[in-house]
């Protein structure tokens, strides 16, 4: 067996099922689960349970209950990967799901990479030799899959910020590093209160990154949403009402909406990701000025479209290119001015689009809460898909944020305890790597690129 | 017409510090052994500074020591000034460094050298190396790839004057003596170090072999004639006061004595005006110097256009040994033309009226590209060729000094039909830096940096001996006296922590007064002796008083009961991410591997893989352009071949 260090993942496509698993396995699988799952008299613990058996129970976060939970519990090598295995079934919805694995990680295991259980199946001989291609691919392509998601989706204005902080970090480390490699030229006298205050500030922007981007997920997540519709058809008004004070935004990152010019809402427990094509608040004649084509590209790669008809006009060639081209896509149609007198019938455009129609007033406020359900009643059968590889990049992320935190941390510490200076580049370098995973830059040669380029070294 | 011709087990091409540890390790294994050098009385020369150690290249002479190596017994006999660098940060950065009285050391290793058994000097410039290509041994891989090099089996060498040594293995230690030429201003002499021979033959066989050549420089400063320094502008720096030895084998109490001084005084402003007003006659920027230079000891020209907004450098001048006026002036090297080098030097208080015994100037030499090695340092494609030292693109006494003796090590194994000695980047500064030269693109002279090693943790000065004595002992070259002290040392230590941990304290008035005497918190409930131990301001000497059944340990193993409290939780860490590195480390890779026939594997990946040949899983995902999708990709595929 070659790697035994615990890894968890969910183990479901994410959001169309009712039910959730997250899977976790290696040598601590039972350890960590342990930590996490307590049954109800709280006494129970798997460790003492025999092989594939399933226990009732809970998923604590210390005090506080998360989920109500089957355990589904199984030693190695009787299991998928050959290692001890726990199945934790929850009862779905991706928000539980997520955190109940967010919280097996903090227990100790390492998020899976993507294909891995599947790899250490194969290497652990579950998985037949004539199947070694498949294991490949599955690697090759969520490997591809994940690192789309993660750099390219990676916000701007939070990419910048990373980048900034661990340029610091870089240069700190170098600094330390050329002054124990040179120490006749460069001196550390003095060194420890600057660097306790670069570890503060790098610390205060960390929590705030992490705050600020809902529990560190920095990437933008959530059912990939486009609004269609002709000049005047009310997107944005409806967007207004989507967006309005009185739902809950999921993101606000400031500045962030700017830059990837998309919305987040959440519909009943649903994350919705609506792209802007051109900062939709900034004011209506923008949106307006938007031309049917441009949006429709929007709309090529998009989980969710919602088409706006204007139910007080004609259709012309605009709105029957727009159905024509979501007749086979994902959709939700709303016949919006509902308040006004109407000249396209509802059977009309079912027809047309191929999808169901919905009465609105974006105005008026009205049918929206039935446009909510028809979405949620989407989701839930399955019908829309979503790169669920996003989340798991998210809690990934959300991981690397924590640690890069808890290691600039150690750095303040083992400067209040009086601990030499080496020690501080062992846990600032921590902080530079965990960084470098979220912006997909790894270390190589950075460190010794840094301190020649920046101290002027002996001899 | 008749020529010279012996056979030896061993040749050894190069007699400096790589050279000479590898004719001494594979003599001493009971082989046959010849060294060539251009000059016998340039054994073990020491051309640039005068000093052995310092920042993690005194962790390497510590652990070639341990080894059985040579270079800390001869310094530890003739240095004349020792100290401890960065003492007052944490252990892992400990580090020694002597000043060597430079004819002293070469004297004395040359001594070593030639008491010696089965060792012989030769001086005589070796010309080419003699292969032979390998017939029916192909193994069934590399009948598969097509694009690999045939590969040969080294059979001797040959010298300028026609003589043949037949041999089994050779080393090449080159050093900066191929196609060698030094110089400063427009001066230009095709020559090694100190006016002594080049070798320029050699790199013509060598390319002929197939061998891939690099053209690296480094420089040098002037040294003066001490009685024209005016010492009392300048700062004094002393040795320490008790001097700790580099070999583990030394006497401490042989190394306590008078020690000499070395100088400190800085550049200003005037040095560097007159820097910049000359750079157009520096044949670093003019371009007549081709080769690759080391940016850790850039040249003072380097060092004012790279730095501008630096108002001064430090110029440590230091004496080249006890018989001799001459200093080194450490942080000035240079390629300016002589009278640039007189008008600079005079600007540095103290150097004003100073008279030039040797200038400054740059060496251009031919080195290998050192991927072509294996982690053995054996060649890849030739049997039996190994090398070593500066040859391999490193810089550095120790550096050549610790490639030189694994080089002879592994040599010297290969005869004895032994698996070779690898050390790897968790055991030794030696195998980061020779993972690092044979897994890595190197583009200039590689130093060891203490920043390289990133498990230096474990990887400390003080602890060489248990790292590593028991592998010098199964090459060969420790004794059975050293190796048991280990085993017994190993075990004092982890019998005295244990029993630290176990030894409980009340909160009592006499541990109370103890505490607050030196100015620790005050016991709130009872503690164990390990827990007071890990307080910063607290250690297991000073917790003697409070301890009455301590047993009697020698100083050494006292300090490594400090330590291993002290840093618990840190060499925990770090011990942690070692087995997670052993892992891969331990996934063997097949030799003379074909990549292409992986599928999946991006191109890339393919391309770098067959070119660098690594030996395991470990040594692949370090190679730049391999992904870890790669390695997943790799590991897969190895299974895969396993079951097959």
């Amino acid at each position: 067996m070659v790697n035994t260090d615990t890894i968890a993942a969910i183990a479901t496509a994410m959001g169309n099922s009712g039910i959730g698993i997250v899977r976790i396995s290696g040598d601590e699988a039972i350890a960590v689960a342990d930590r996490v799952f307590k049954t109800k008299n709280g006494k129970k613990k798997l460790a003492g349970e025999k092989s594939h058996t399933i226990h009732y129970g809970f998923i604590c976060d210390g005090d506080e209950i998360i989920d109500e939970v089957l355990v589904m519990l199984m030693r190695g090598p009787r299991s998928f990967t050959a290692e001890d295995t726990v199945e934790i079934d929850c009862h779905g919805g991706m928000l539980v799901t997520r955190k109940i694995l967010e919280t097996v990680l903090k227990a100790g295991a390492r998020i899976a990479e993507p294909g891995e259980f599947t790899k250490r199946a194969f290497l652990n001989g579950r998985i037949d030799l004539s199947q070694a291609e498949a294991v490949i691919d599955v690697i090759n392509s969520k490997n591809e899959y994940a690192l789309r998601s993660s750099v390219e989706q990676l916000r701007g204005s939070v990419s910048k910020k990373i980048k900034g902080l661990r340029e610091k970090i870089l240069y700190e480390i170098a600094f330390i590093e050329s002054a124990l490699d040179d120490p006749e030229h460069i001196s550390l006298d003095g060194y420890r209160d600057k660097l306790y205050g670069v570890a503060e500030e790098a610390e205060k922007e960390l929590t705030k990154l992490i705050r600020s981007s809902s529990n560190g997920r920095v990437i933008s997540e959530g059912i990939k949403t486009v609004i269609l519709g002709k000049p005047n058809a009310g997107k944005s008004s409806l967007m207004n009402v989507l967006v309005g004070e009185d739902r809950a935004i999921v993101t606000d990152i400031a500045g962030t909406t700017r830059d990837i010019l998309e919305e987040h809402i959440s519909l009943q427990g649903i994350s919705l990701n609506i792209v802007d094509t051109a900062g939709i608040r900034n004011t209506d004649d923008v949106v307006e000025k938007i031309g049917v084509s441009r949006a429709m590209d929007a709309a090529e790669d998009a989980d969710l479209i919602i088409y706006v008809v204007d139910g007080s006009r004609d259709l012309d060639e605009n709105d029957r290119q727009i159905m024509n081209f979501i007749h086979d896509r994902k959709a939700v149609v709303l016949l919006n001015k509902s308040d006004l007198e109407p000249v396209v019938s509802v059977e009309e455009i079912t027809e047309a689009s191929g999808h169901p129609v919905i009465a609105v007033s974006a105005k008026e406020e009205t049918g929206i809460d039935r446009l909510e359900e028809e979405i949620k009643s989407m989701f839930y059968e399955g019908e829309i898909d979503f790169n669920d590889q996003v989340m798991i990049t998210n809690v990934r992320h959300a991981k690397a944020l924590k640690e890069a935190l808890e290691s600039i941390r150690m750095v303040k510490q083992s400067i209040e305890e009086g601990m030499p200076e080496d020690f501080y580049s062992i846990d600032l370098m921590n902080a530079y790597e965990k960084l470098g995973l979220i912006v997909g830059e790894s270390v190589e040669d950075d460190l010794v690129n840094e301190i020649f380029s920046k101290f002027c070294m002996g001899k | 017409m008749p020529c010279v011709e012996e056979t030896y087990d061993i040749v050894v091409v190069g007699a400096g510090h790589a050279g000479c540890e590898a004719a001494l390790a594979a003599a001493r294994l009971g082989f046959e052994t010849i060294v060539f050098t251009v000059s016998v009385d340039s054994i073990a020369l020491m051309p640039c500074n005068p000093n052995i150690g310092g920042s993690s290249k005194g962790h390497l002479v510590r652990e070639l020591d341990a080894l059985g190596g040579e270079m800390g017994k001869v310094i530890d006999k003739t240095f004349i000034q020792s100290k401890m660098l960065n003492e007052s940060k944490g252990p892992a950065v400990h580090s020694l460094r002597a000043q060597a009285d430079k004819q002293d050391y070469t004297r004395e290793m040359r001594r070593v050298l030639e008491n010696t058994d089965h060792l012989t000097v030769r001086q005589a410039e070796v010309s080419e190396i003699l292969t032979e290509e390998i017939v029916g041994t192909v193994s069934e891989e590399r009948k598969t790839s097509e694009n690999m090099v045939k590969k040969r089996r080294i059979i001797g060498v040959k010298t300028y004057s026609g003589a043949v040594y037949k041999c089994r293995a050779v080393v090449l230690a080159t050093g900066v003596y191929l196609r060698a030429r030094c110089i400063y201003g427009d001066v230009s002499n095709p020559t090694g170090p100190n006016g002594l021979q080049a070798a320029n033959h050699l790199t013509d066989s060598l390319v002929e072999n197939g061998i891939e050549m690099f053209r690296f420089k480094t420089g040098t400063p002037a040294r003066a004639d001490k009685r024209s320094i005016d010492f009392s502008k300048m700062e004094e720096q002393f040795g320490d006061k008790r001097v700790v030895p580099f070999s583990f084998s030394t006497d401490p109490e042989s190394v306590q004595k008078e020690q000499v001084s070395c100088w400190l005084t800085y550049t200003n402003e005037k040095t560097h005006e007159i820097i910049r007003a000359n750079l157009d006659r520096s044949p670093l920027f003019s371009g007549a110097i081709e080769g690759t230079g080391p940016r850790y000891c850039p040249s003072i020209e380097d060092k004012v256009v790279k730095f501008p907004d630096k108002e001064r450098h430090q110029v440590f001048v230091e004496p080249e040994g006890l018989y001799t006026n001459e200093m080194y002036l450490g942080g000035m090297s240079s390629s300016l033309p002589e009278d640039v080098q007189y008008a600079m030097y005079r600007t540095v208080p103290g150097l004003e009226h100073v008279k030039i015994v040797r200038n400054a100037y740059a060496i251009e030499y031919d080195c290998i590209n050192p991927r072509q090695l294996d982690a053995s340092l054996e060649f890849k494609n030739i049997e039996g060729l190994f090398s070593g030292g500066q040859f391999n693109g490193s810089s550095g006494y120790e550096e050549a000094a610790v490639q030189g003796f694994m080089a002879g090590v592994n040599a010297a194994r290969k005869l004895q039909g032994k698996e070779a000695v690898i050390l790897d980047r968790s055991q030794a500064y030696i195998g980061v830096l020779i993972d690092d030269l044979v897994t890595k693109e190197n583009h200039e002279p590689y130093r060891m940096m203490t920043s390289r090693a990133e498990y230096r943790l474990l990887l400390r000065q003080d602890n060489a001996d248990l790292r590593l004595r028991k592998i010098g002992y199964e090459i060969g070259l420790v004794t059975e006296e050293q190796y048991r002290y280990v085993l017994w040392k190993e075990k004092a230590i982890e019998e005295e922590v244990t029993r630290l941990e176990k030894k409980t304290l009340g909160a009592n008035e006499t541990v109370q007064t103890f505490l607050e005497k030196h100015q620790s918190t005050l016991l709130k409930s009872g503690t164990t002796m390990a827990e007071l131990i890990k307080r910063p301001e607290l250690n297991y000497d000073m917790l003697a008083e409070l301890d009455e059944d301590r047993p009697e340990l020698p100083q050494d193993v006292q300090k490594q009961i400090d330590i291993n409290l002290k840093y618990a939780g840190y060499i925990r860490r770090q011990m942690q991410q070692v087995a997670q590195f052993k892992k891969l480390e331990n996934r063997k890779l097949p030799k003379n591997f074909d990549y292409s026939t992986v599928k999946s594997l991006r191109l890339e990946a393919v391309q770098k893989l067959n070119l660098y040949q690594p030996l395991n899983i470990g040594q692949a995902s370090r190679i730049s352009g391999v992904s870890p999708a790669d390695i997943s990709v790799l590991m897969v595929h190895l299974e895969q071949m396993g079951r097959k």
